[in-house]
């Protein structure tokens, strides 16, 4: 998350104050990505550095010190809002690499690695969901940053859960095996896409 | 105090090389007020859990106990007594009468149980506006929507002094938005009202509503999840990092 433009979009209502800004981010966000006064500042001195806000003038950090954006600032923040985030490549993922090791190793029940994981998500889900519980719906930003995690923690169990009946299939079918050997010998596999080739190339 | 109570119970269906074991020494306690969700893939023995819990279905070996009854003691009669006074059921395509209006489905299982019309009526109209439907009491099912459909439902599995709520995919038709409501529905009935809930899903987000998840696998409750911590611990560790 850009605590950057989300700084530029506060102050494209109006000129701000520093602890103003650290305050309405929280509401903004359901205070579900709670801010230390040390980001917001350090955050504003890049920008202005930048020249994409500018201060009153006045001396020192303190609270009392004015932020307004640049007309630079406007049109950072326009752009930023339209660009979509870079989902093209995908991260290494902890988890994934887990299950993946643990499908190799015969000393492993592989199920017994999904379950856990499986079970700590939705520990997870469940206290985001108790935040849902508490409120009325009355915080519609709260709800939309609740339900952004819910549906991000979902797609792991939901992968979890594929990932397993895939396993469970293999096993079955005894192909398990054969996936085993084959990822030895690279020869007869077939090419991977384009795109995954250039991600391999870039990591 | 458990409402609900498997002992050891286990389900299999034929015989020798066809047998196949649905529920195997599965033991389990609710308690009242409870919300307890059961997660699992198709086949692992969900639908077959919640249709012995209802007493819909007797299991081959293990006792089940029901507001204190042990099931495989009552005589018919008792057991079809328990089902329409103890337990309500929800399915996930509704099960409502087509030919009924909402109140008259939601009255439906109080007079089978001998409640004057008036009376049942009465509680059937108090049933649905305390689920936002009181303006919908004279619809018809298809006058309404899937998310109304279901909420009718839950008014009928809940009228009367009901204690013990099953849910089959509750909101397995349902969009997102209509899912949540559902879930929040019940598990408001089981906070406000005093119900207990057994919820099965495949979803884990609507799981994630329930107190205590359980996990079935092959038959068995393989894992289950611990009592949730509140939401503030989350809040916290954002802060440290």
């Amino acid at each position: 998350m850009s605590v950057r433009h989300a700084m530029l979009a506060l102050l494209s209502e109006g000129p701000k104050y520093g602890l103003q800004l650290r305050e309405e981010f929280e509401a903004r966000t359901g205070e579900v990505w709670p801010l230390n006064v040390g980001q917001v500042y350090t955050t504003l001195q890049r920008l202005e550095r930048d020249g994409l806000v500018e201060s009153d003038g006045s001396d020192g950090e303190g609270p009392q010190r004015g932020f307004r954006i640049t007309d630079e600032g406007t049109r950072e923040l326009a752009q930023w809002l339209r660009t979509p985030p870079d989902l093209s490549s995908p991260p290494r993922d902890e988890l994934v690499m887990k299950v993946l090791v643990a499908l190799h190793m015969p000393t492993v029940d592989v199920h017994e690695v999904i379950q856990s994981h499986r079970r700590y998500l939705v520990e997870l889900m469940q206290q985001w969901t108790r935040i849902k519980e508490d409120d009325a719906g009355t915080d519609l930003s709260m709800l939309l940053a609740v339900d952004a995690e819910l549906f991000r923690l979902d797609a792991v169990v939901r992968w979890l859960d594929a990932a397993e009946a895939r396993v469970k299939r293999a096993a079955a079918d005894g192909t398990l095996t054969r996936a085993d050997q084959a990822s030895k010998g690279s020869q007869t596999r077939a090419p991977l896409p384009r795109h995954r080739r250039e991600m391999r190339t870039r990591r | 105090m458990s409402i609900l109570e498997l002992r050891q119970v286990s389900r299999s269906y034929g015989q020798g090389s066809a047998e196949v074991h649905a529920l195997r020494d599965i033991s389990l306690a609710v308690d009242e007020g409870a919300m307890v969700a059961v997660m699992g893939p198709s086949g692992s023995g969900k639908s077959t859990l919640l249709t012995i819990a209802g007493t819909l279905e007797e299991p081959t070996t293990g006792e089940v106990m029901v507001a204190g009854q042990n099931v495989r003691q009552l005589s018919r009669g008792a057991k079809a007594q328990l089902r329409r006074r103890v337990i309500g059921y929800v399915f996930q395509d509704f099960n409502l009468l087509p030919g009924l209006t909402a109140a008259e489905n939601v009255s439906l299982p109080l007079e089978l149980d001998g409640v004057s019309g008036r009376k049942a009526r009465a509680a059937a109209l108090e049933a649905l506006d305390g689920l936002g439907l009181a303006g919908r009491a004279s619809h018809f099912p298809d006058q309404m929507s899937g998310g109304e459909r279901q909420r009718v439902a839950i008014a009928r599995a809940t009228v009367g002094d009901r204690r013990l709520l099953l849910a089959d995919e509750p909101s397995g038709a349902l969009d997102s938005v209509n899912a949540e409501a559902v879930m929040r529905l019940l598990h408001d009935a089981c906070k406000n009202a005093g119900m207990t809930a057994v919820v099965v899903t495949h979803d884990a987000q609507l799981a994630s509503w329930a107190d205590r998840v359980l996990f079935l696998r092959d038959g068995r409750v393989t894992d289950q999840t611990a009592p949730a911590a509140g939401p503030e611990s989350l809040l916290v560790a954002e802060r440290k990092q």
